[in-house]
């Protein structure tokens, strides 16, 4: 009864749907549409992105008369006087140096809160240090910069000659912003270490120490390497909490612990207080192009990196 | 806002420049600096600030502040130039303390930097090694009152217990000062339109210059209602009695 009934039923489906694209081929080509729809848009953010930052970072060269080797190289930034200098290198200084040293600091850290938590305590680590360091990637980054501002500065100016703000209170700050990423990437390399390459090593007699040092670590090198590249460019970006603990004196500082500044740092400081299209604004701009291809240059490096843990 | 349902006002906040590129492209309906429009849109830009209309709704002075510790209490115009262009590092050669002196500067396209150049040293300065440079009024203020020998320079409103206001030639920065004329470190804060105002726009701006506003809020503040002032200013800085 319920066979007889079916089959007409199922002729009179066909029947309609014939000429037309079947049920499933319809979703397919639904669901294609949509993600290429949403790719689609995505590249066209980017693009329009980018061609507004160049389309304004290139106005000064253009045709304001500023050369960008006098932007590169060039010592004095001074955009509102009344011939205007706008020498950027000493926020390429500042940037790099405030970003390498809280690489420096926070490398270590990361690494070794990583093999901790996959080598040593598991349990531990995945269920406290892990969250107390992901915690961390959550705080936004003006309260880091008030933290800085208040505690990090002050013990500066108590210890160290100067007035506690520069690269080493803006790299201290940076450093804790950006250990939750070396952390992370690192934690996930070691955990996807294949566990016969560590058992055989204990089968030779190794102990702990050495398996971590002569072989996890070297094993997992070029990806512990994303990680702290990857750090490094969340610090070179960072703006706001840098600001606040660096002291924005664009020269570059005689120590550790006198007033300098970065790409950023500048960009916050004097963009609300410019006109757009002025020369000024323009040069700002110009800044920021610096920073786009210096992100650039990061991600290629990741990218390199990432070619070597595939080879090895 | 209760009285007027039908009128929304949205704020936006930014530096000196962003009000009156907004009010000039036409994206606001007012836009607020603290400097002349004239200062800010030049050269290329010179044109758009013709179609602005200036409308003065009060007086803000800035002061030299210092921290508590260095021995000082009055600085001429000169000593201020001397120390602001790096001629004088120390506070003993102004007659305070053996103390190094730390500068706590904005940055140079700022507002506030440019009155106090322009009425209290006459002349632009430069960013000197060392010097720390910050826009926000409050984390200027909380350097200046936690760094041993720092100077910077707040709006009257941002002055507190936890630094020192100096005087300039011997007269103190206060209200009464500034609208007799002794104090001339002072800009209009202004509020332009493209054009006339219209409307909503120019029922807001009276009610900006109404006693309720004025004589109050502008007041609690720590500005000056630019009705107190005996004396006004054009934007060459000529000052000439009201």
């Amino acid at each position: 009864m319920n066979l007889t009934h079916t089959r007409p039923s199922a002729d009179v489906i066909d029947k309609s749907e014939q000429g037309k694209f079947p049920k499933h081929k319809l979703e397919e080509l639904r669901g294609r549409g949509y993600v290429i729809f949403c790719v689609l848009l995505l590249i066209v953010i980017m693009f329009s992105i980018v061609y507004f930052i160049a389309s304004r970072g290139l106005t000064p060269f253009l045709s304001q008369g500023v050369s960008i080797g006098n932007m590169l190289g060039g010592l004095k930034w001074a955009p509102e006087a009344d011939s205007p200098t706008f020498g950027a290198l000493p926020f390429l200084f500042g940037s790099f140096s405030t970003s390498l040293l809280a690489a420096v600091i926070a490398a270590p850290l990361g690494i070794c809160a990583a093999i901790f938590m996959t080598e040593m305590m598991p349990k531990v680590g995945k269920n406290i240090l892990q969250p107390a360091i992901e915690l961390l990637a959550g705080v936004p980054s003006v309260v880091y910069g008030f933290v800085g501002l208040s505690v990090i500065v002050p013990f500066l100016r108590d210890i160290f000659p100067g007035q506690g703000v520069g690269i080493l209170a803006g790299a201290i700050v940076l450093s804790v912003m950006i250990l939750p990423t070396i952390t992370t990437v690192a934690t996930d390399a070691l955990r996807s270490l294949p566990a016969g390459l560590k058992e055989g090593s204990y089968a030779l007699g190794a102990t702990r120490w050495q398996t971590i040092s002569r072989l996890v670590i070297p094993t997992t090198l070029p990806s512990l390497m994303t990680g702290v590249v990857l750090g490094i460019a969340r610090a070179f970006g960072e703006a706001l909490a840098v600001q606040m603990v660096i002291g924005n004196a664009p020269h570059i500082p005689h120590s550790l612990t006198e007033s300098a500044a970065t790409l950023t740092s500048i960009i916050t400081l004097s963009m609300g207080n410019t006109t757009s299209g002025s020369l000024h604004n323009n040069a700002l701009w110009s800044l920021a192009l610096i920073l786009l291809i210096m992100t650039f240059l990061f991600v290629f490096i990741v990218r390199l990196l990432e070619r070597r843990v595939k080879r090895a | 806002m209760a009285d007027n349902k039908d009128v929304t006002i949205t704020v936006n906040g930014g530096g000196s420049g962003a009000g009156l590129s907004q009010v000039a492209e036409g994206t606001v309906q007012i836009g607020n600096s603290d400097v002349f429009a004239e200062e800010k849109l030049k050269d290329a830009d010179a044109e758009k600030a013709k179609s602005l209309v200036d409308h003065q709704v009060a007086v803000v002075s800035i002061a030299a502040v210092a921290n508590k510790d260095v021995g000082v209490d009055n600085l001429t115009k000169a000593q201020l130039v001397d120390i602001f262009t790096g001629k004088v590092t120390n506070w003993k050669d102004v007659g305070g303390k053996d103390q190094k002196i730390v500068l706590v500067n904005r940055p140079a396209s700022s507002g506030t930097r440019a009155t106090f150049e322009k009425f209290a040293l006459g002349t632009k300065s430069e960013d000197l090694s060392g010097s720390i440079t910050e826009d926000a009024s409050g984390t200027v203020r909380k350097l200046v009152s936690e760094t041993p020998g720092a100077i910077g320079y707040l709006a009257l409103s941002y002055l507190d217990d936890s630094i020192q206001a100096l005087k300039y030639e011997g007269v103190e920065p206060k209200a009464e000062n500034v609208a007799d004329g002794k104090y001339p470190v002072w800009a209009y804060e202004h509020m332009y339109t493209k054009g006339e105002p219209q409307g909503a726009v120019k029922a807001f701006l009276d009610y900006m210059l109404s006693d309720e506003i004025q004589k109050k809020d502008v007041t609690d503040l720590g500005y000056i209602p630019v009705g107190d002032m005996k004396i006004k200013r054009d934007v060459e800085g000529n000052v000439s009695n009201k």
